[in-house]
């Protein structure tokens, strides 16, 4: 039993991290219909950019709470920027182009990311300081759930909250909404579609970034590489719920991270990746619109 | 085009790109000494950089929107070098010939290091013609080739190990292999839209790897399979230089036999059946094309190719395991596809030529070439979605006569 519950709660805050990036991948596509492959990459670029904050805060002797919210916010403010430009750079002038060109530049963006990071920084695996302190109250239940996990969660909750609140009841949550149905319509009406497909990517890159400083610090180390597959996790999650939803890229992430969290519990941990492309085919086979997506026709 | 206000928005820029790569680029945190090394050279050289960049940028950017609207109002356009090569007899035949005779004699001037690096270029190069069809004929994008690669190079491997087979024997089988694995992965994915198709191709290619990796009763894991014969003659014996000539002939031969292969396709019924599905898949449909059948052929196709040059891999280097095998290489070989124009033959040939022999060759460069794989695709896909050489769309024209009956 105790086992299970760890299996649990442990596929959990692996949901949750998956969430944070699926978050950002669900909009995009959302709004623009691309699979941004970068995304993962900005994720570890938050995380690299954390980590770069943090040991320079630590030389010069700041408190622990203190740096881990500096670190916060200067790799949000940083994957946001990179969000943007990226999008500047490799999307926006593919907007009218046929369907694969982004898509094919989308990939070379993440390939050239991941290399930039590789040659500016190193190819090793990079330890990531503990940035958050352990609570006391939780000792007790300290072999079940550990600290850095509840914040995992907590925060993944609230920014699922937040974003669904902004979606819902803000004014560019409605115009996101609107291009997101008809980007021609909702320029007649007067959107600023350029304005909106930028805040989405900042939106979507900020979630990552906090993904990425609590994920790297939960773990412990980073590499150039760590986008990469948390990247094509998050998208299979994102799949899963029903690309486009916010509460189905929540959902889809947990369900990935237990089956993930299971499989390698009680099968073999040497294929933790098989199962999650595994469970991505099925999927698509019998349920592509996903756990909570609605099949739309096609258009003509 | 350099007035006041084109280079304050390139400060701009370059002041962007300075703030931007700021952490990554300048600071260095050694994680073990608790030193840090602040690179201030590498923002300088990012800011003049960026700065120039920006107006190459907007130079091209323009340019291109300048050759849309030629296009539109009709006016003839420049064509290119390439396109001339290929389309007037009168260069046409000098070119090949000439090419024909510089690979004939290739071999005998230069070291047995050179033809090495040209057979691995020619293995490229047919592999690129292979993801071309489905790429770029078909418009599938399929991110995991290289595991139709890695199901060729393993056949190879493990049918010599547990039966003695030869590299003739398998050739076919390889090649049978790969389609088998198009077959078995196209049958469920190509139904969906496009865009799935890319993510799972790429699961599907990570996955082959990890069973590899990690099967070790099948596979013998990381560790891979070693002493794999090389291709045989009619049971000669051959010295290694020359079986080092012997394979590269071998991949002319295959290369010749792709062209014509690939060619002949793409002007088959199938072969425009692909083309349209890739331009319209609706109308396609509307034309009673079987879509997923079409797809499904495309798909086994390219992985036919994919299984065959597996087994060559396995026979040239003689070893094969599961590092060989990453995302990398799939993503170099679709490199080499948009690079040299997606659906056009020689452009592929030509990419692949360039993107190998180069970091072959400007060794301190080798080391920037994934970055430079993947700032092609970005720019090719913005500036020059055709590729270097353009495939040739075949247009009907009318140039009328006057009707008789228009009186």
């Amino acid at each position: 039993m105790e086992y299970f519950l760890e299996l649990l709660l442990g596929g959990m805050t692996r949901g949750s991290i998956y969430a944070m990036i699926a978050l950002g991948y669900t909009m995009v596509y959302g709004i623009i219909e691309l699979i941004n492959f970068a995304h993962g990459e900005i994720y570890m670029i938050g995380a690299f950019t954390a980590l770069i904050v943090a040991s320079v805060l630590t030389l010069l002797g700041l408190n622990q709470i203190a740096i881990l919210l500096l670190a916060s916010i200067v790799a949000v403010i940083y994957s946001s920027a990179y969000g943007i430009t990226v999008e500047k750079i490799a999307y926006k002038p593919l907007r009218e182009a046929p369907r694969l060109s982004p898509l094919i530049s989308a990939i070379g963006m993440s390939i050239f990311l991941q290399n930039y990071v590789l040659l500016a920084q190193t190819s090793d695996f990079l330890p990531f300081p503990n940035l958050i302190p352990e609570f006391e109250f939780l000792k007790p239940y300290e072999h079940i759930i550990r600290t850095p996990e509840l914040v995992i969660l907590l925060t993944t909750t609230v920014v699922m909250i937040l974003l669904t609140v902004l979606i819902k009841y803000t004014k560019i949550g409605k115009a996101m909404r609107a291009t997101a149905q008809d980007k021609n319509m909702a320029m007649l009406v007067g959107v600023d579609v350029n304005r909106v497909i930028s805040i989405t990517f900042i939106i979507g890159s900020a979630t990552a970034a906090l993904g990425g400083v609590l994920i790297a610090s939960h773990i412990g180390q980073i590499n150039f590489y760590i986008g990469f597959i948390a990247g094509i996790k998050a998208f299979t999650a994102a799949v899963l719920g029903g690309i486009g939803s916010i509460p189905g890229a929540v959902l889809g992430s947990f369900v990935l991270g237990w089956t993930e969290s299971f499989a390698t519990g009680y099968v073999s941990s040497d294929y933790e990746d098989v199962f999650a492309f595994t469970l991505l085919v099925l999927i698509l086979i019998f349920r592509p619109a996903g756990l909570l997506g609605r099949s739309t026709a096609q258009k003509v | 085009m350099f007035n006041i206000k084109e280079i304050a928005k390139s400060f701009l820029v370059s002041l962007w790109f300075m703030f931007l790569t700021f952490p990554i680029m300048v600071i260095r945190v050694n994680t073990i000494y608790k030193t840090i090394e602040w690179r201030w050279k590498n923002l300088i050289m990012i800011g003049a950089g960026s700065f120039l960049l920006s107006f190459v940028w907007r130079y091209f950017i323009k340019r291109k929107e300048s050759g849309v609207k030629q296009a539109e109002s009709g006016k003839e356009q420049k064509v290119p070098l390439f396109r001339r090569i290929l389309e007037e007899r009168k260069l046409f035949i000098p070119a090949t010939v000439l090419t024909g005779l510089f690979a004939l004699v290739f071999p005998f001037i230069f070291s047995s290091y050179q033809i090495n690096i040209m057979t691995t270029a020619l293995m490229y190069v047919i592999l690129g013609l292979g993801l071309n069809i489905v790429v770029g004929l078909a418009g599938l994008l399929d991110l995991g080739y290289v595991a139709f690669y890695a199901v060729g190079a393993y056949s190879y491997a493990l049918i010599n190990y547990h039966f003695s087979l030869g590299f003739w024997t398998v050739l076919p089988v390889g090649a049978i292999m790969g389609a088998l694995f198009g077959i078995l992965l196209g049958f469920p994915v190509l139904r969906l839209r496009g865009d799935y198709l890319a993510i799972v191709t790429l699961g599907f290619g990570e996955m082959i790897r990890l069973i590899l990796e990690n099967w070790n009763e099948f596979s013998f894991g990381p560790s891979g399979i070693a002493h794999i014969p090389r291709p045989g003659l009619f049971g000669i014996a051959m010295s290694l230089e020359n079986s080092i000539i012997y394979l590269y002939f071998l991949m002319i031969a295959i290369t010749l036999f792709t062209i014509f292969v690939v060619n002949r396709l793409q002007d088959s019924r199938i072969g425009r059946a692909w083309i349209a599905l890739r331009e319209d898949e609706i109308a396609c449909q509307a034309m009673g094309i079987d879509k997923t059948k079409t797809k499904l052929t495309a798909f086994a196709l390219g992985a036919t190719w994919a299984g065959m040059v597996g087994v060559i891999f396995a026979a040239k280097t003689t070893f094969v395991n599961p590092a060989s095998f990453t995302f990398l290489e799939s993503a170099m070989i679709l490199s080499i596809v948009v690079l040299g124009g997606m659906g056009s033959i020689v452009g592929v040939m030509i990419a692949a030529l360039i993107l190998i022999l180069l970091p072959e060759y400007l060794r301190a460069f080798s080391e920037y070439r994934m970055i430079l794989f993947g700032a092609i695709m970005v720019i090719m896909m913005v500036f020059r979605p055709q590729g270097i050489v353009a495939n040739v769309r075949r247009t009907y024209e009318y140039h009328g006569t006057p009707s008789k009956n228009a009186k």
